[in-house]
């Protein structure tokens, strides 16, 4: 058996690395700026830094550092700590930006990103401190930035108690979107009987447009590693699986060559870091079924059978994957972990709010100046993210309307944009925190149309087993482009409503519960959209 | 002599009862007479809770729970009849009519469907939903029995049964949501499946018309769905008594 890695001396060399030379380039790969071409940008600054800057320039592709909508990014730090942005880069944009800073030591002003905007200084980055700033294929990268040194301590110097105390105190909630408390999850699987049990990572990430997760595993794949081992160790784990949709192969492809060296380096496998600690880490991938989300559905297709959820209870930690005791935890939630064991719970309790503590990674996008990936603290108010971060809304527009929870999730008008963001705040409205879409919407959305996009996509994605959901989300999707198209009549809305009680109170999972969200809050909010819509000889008001 | 079995006092709409303790909501108020609608609830079979018309009401409970799968407790107090309830099942009821292809007057189970005999007594008399009226494919390729899965609810008891009872998993569930269907062997003929023993089980427990003999004709098909119970208590005594002479 290798030795275990040294973290202490792995640090040490990497960061000496770091100072080699006096300009190091970040290129921004993540999969958002790499469809923007951040390959050819990536590319020139190496022709650079392996020609004739060679001792001035080291190149580093990173993880993602937000502004999605203005990418490529690229990110020249000086050796004295000095950090200069640049958007829509080019190859040949990269090449005069880095020369320039190479040859004269100064920033270039086109191209340049004001890092004192909003956008980045209004953000709190925990889950996403290290994108941007480390290599995800580098294992060093993520060691030089303090990666792996709160698995070292917990093993060493914690047990597996102390490790679950300090999540209690920080008083996480799951980041998958119904934030049921970490720790109590935890607690469960502790304290559930038998040899055999399971951590299972949840990376099936599927409402329409969040890639939170996905960001996540691509560009800080061993810190997902590190939460799960340290949820393993304080529960009692074994083994554990990470379910990752098959949508993300370069999530799955990171991932993998993450496991294989931490593997090498003795932290994961058999007696990690020279500990009695076991755990080996495997991964699954999804079939293309959104409800596999779903923990039940998940943990079917784990054992390879049809993804569909089973009834609960026996809740999972009672009875989970292949019969054991089984914890499934968020991505997000997982991600924190490390930060939490490293800087202690009531560090991490010390942000956001009482009720709902630490951060929350947020796809922003919609009709707004600034789109991307974006970290606030809880308890951040809307206005504040779309105002502020955002950066309002598109030249000429009205906010109208934020739509969080994906399909599951509902809208927040206008007069609620003062709503801190928190789980609890957002329920009291009709929405749910879900597990981080926040889609921005402005006075030319209909409401309506909303509601059937959503509504289509849970129709496509029930997976049939209960027949409220499977018949009804069709019968509801019909009668919404009924009334979309203005054919519909009073008592089609009547039915509609009505539906949506069926349908929520009697399917048999979260998927179908929560599919008539997206109707029933625009029907709180914008109800004389739908009336207006009802064809006059039936008695509408238009 | 076997040992008696402990109970648990509960209440059922109202009427206290005593309940044994291991039942289901849905076996305890049966066996007092208690009439809660189910359709793919079978006695015998593992239960899925998949058509929702057994949900109920327990007092201290946000959320309905199927009766079909839910486990008795002490002083649990269950209520089967509420105006939301009736109205609940009744739309689930309408919108499985509007899924498939239920015309009574041409189906082989005609006078004798749990399906129609639920709507009945739920008071189903019309359906407000659009008719989705699928065209599917009847499979008529087996010897012995057809399968039109116009006339299939999806309540997967043949699944069931052929998987837990006789062993054989020909039926699955293939694709999802409106699109799920049942299957039989890789999605191949039934006539040329390789697992399936011609038991006939599926056929016995389907509560529709979508499973029948070759050549019923309406309202000719009887199905025998209580024979799996006396099937799984048949087997079960076999093995008691063979473990006691042991």
């Amino acid at each position: 058996m290798a030795a275990p890695i040294d973290l202490h001396e792995v640090a040490e060399r990497e960061r000496e690395e770091q100072f080699r030379t006096p300009l190091r380039v970040h290129v921004c790969h993540s999969t958002s700026c790499a469809t923007a071409g951040s390959g050819a940008v990536l590319q020139a600054a190496r022709d650079l830094a392996e020609g004739d800057l060679a001792s001035s320039v080291a190149v580093s592709p990173t993880g993602c550092m937000g502004l999605c909508s203005a990418g490529p990014l690229l990110r020249v730090v000086e050796r004295g700590g000095g950090q200069h942005d640049y958007h829509h880069v080019t190859g040949a944009a990269a090449e005069r930006i880095v020369r320039h800073h190479a040859d004269r030591g100064a920033a270039v002003p086109e191209h340049r990103l004001d890092t004192a905007l909003p956008f980045f200084a209004r953000q709190h980055r925990v889950v996403l401190a290290n994108a941007g700033e480390i290599d995800p294929d580098r294992i060093e990268s993520y060691v030089a930035h303090g990666g792996y040194a709160a698995l070292e301590r917990a093993l060493t110097s914690m047990t597996p108690e102390d490790v679950l105390d300090q999540v209690r105190r920080s008083r996480l909630r799951g980041r998958g979107g119904a934030g049921y408390p970490t720790a109590n999850k935890w607690a469960l699987l502790a304290a559930a009987p038998g040899p055999v049990k399971y951590v299972v990572a949840n990376g099936d990430e599927g409402d329409p447009g969040a890639y939170m997760d996905r960001t996540i595993m691509e560009d800080d794949p061993h810190r997902v590693l590190e939460g799960i081992a340290l949820a393993a160790y304080a529960t009692g784990a074994r083994h554990a699986y990470i379910y990752v949709r098959a949508e993300y192969p370069r999530a799955v492809e990171r991932l993998d060559r993450a496991i294989k060296v931490a593997r090498r380096n003795r932290l994961l496998g058999r007696r990690i870091l020279d500990t009695d600690v076991d755990l080996d880490i495997e991964i699954r991938i999804g079939a293309g079924a959104f409800v596999c989300g779903e923990e039940t559905a998940l943990l079917a297709s784990i054992e390879g059978r049809r993804g569909t959820p089973r009834l609960r209870p026996p809740y999972p930690t009672e009875r989970g994957l292949f019969g054991a005791p089984t914890m499934i935890n968020n991505v997000e939630t997982l991600a924190n972990i490390a930060p939490i064991v490293a800087n202690g719970g009531d560090w991490f309790a010390s942000i956001g709010t009482p009720g709902s503590t630490g951060t929350k990674v947020f796809a922003l996008a919609g009709d707004l100046v600034n789109t991307g990936l974006i970290e606030v603290p809880m308890g951040t108010t809307l206005r504040d993210i779309v105002e502020d971060i955002g950066g309002g809304m598109t030249e000429g527009h009205t906010f109208k309307a934020a739509q969080t929870g994906g399909p599951s999730g509902g809208c927040i008008p206008a007069r609620y944009l003062d709503t801190p963001v928190d789980y609890d705040s957002l329920r009291a409205l009709g929405s749910i925190m879900g597990s981080g879409g926040l889609i921005v919407m402005d006075d030319r959305t209909r409401m309506p149309d909303v509601a059937r996009f959503f509504m289509e996509f849970s129709k496509d994605e029930s997976c049939g087993a209960c027949a409220p959901c499977r018949a009804g989300t069709v019968q509801m999707h019909h009668l919404l482009t009924t009334i979309s198209s203005g054919r519909g009549r009073r008592r089609d809305l009547r039915d509609l409503e009505h539906l949506c009680a069926v349908v929520r109170d009697t399917s048999l999972c979260g998927l179908g519960q929560t599919a008539p969200n997206p109707v029933l809050s625009t029907l709180q909010y914008f109800r004389d959209e739908y009336e207006a819509l009802i064809a006059p000889a039936e008695g509408g008001h238009g | 002599m076997a040992e008696r079995v402990p109970t648990v006092p509960i209440t059922i709409d109202g009427v206290e009862m005593e309940a044994t303790a291991g039942e289901t909501v849905l076996q305890c108020a049966r066996r007092h007479g208690v009439d809660i609608p189910s359709l793919c609830f079978l006695e015998g079979l593992s239960p899925v809770g998949g058509c929702r018309l057994c949900v109920v009401e327990v007092a201290e409970d946000l959320r309905l729970r199927p009766a079909c799968a839910t486990t008795v407790t002490s002083d649990m107090e269950v209520t089967t009849q509420s105006s939301r309830l009736r109205s609940y099942r009744r739309s689930i009821l309408e919108l499985l009519f509007a899924e498939g292809n239920h015309v009574c007057a041409v189906c082989v189970s005609n006078g004798a469907c749990e399906l129609q005999d639920v709507a009945v007594r739920c008071g189903m008399d019309h359906v407000r939903y659009e008719l989705q009226a699928p065209r599917r494919r009847v499979d008529a390729s087996h010897p012995r029995y057809v399968f039109d899965p116009n006339r299939c609810i999806l309540c997967t008891r043949c699944v069931r049964v052929c998987d837990e009872i006789e062993g054989a998993h020909v039926w699955d569930v293939a694709h999802r949501g409106h699109g799920a269907e049942l299957v039989t062997d890789l999605h191949r003929p039934w006539g040329e499946s390789t697992s399936c023993t011609w038991c006939g089980k599926c056929v016995a427990s389907c509560p529709t018309g979508a499973l029948s003999h070759q050549g019923s004709s309406v309202g000719e098909m009887r199905h025998t769905p209580d024979m799996i119970a006396w099937l799984v208590a048949a087997r079960r005594r076999e093995w008691t008594e063979r473990e006691a002479r042991r």
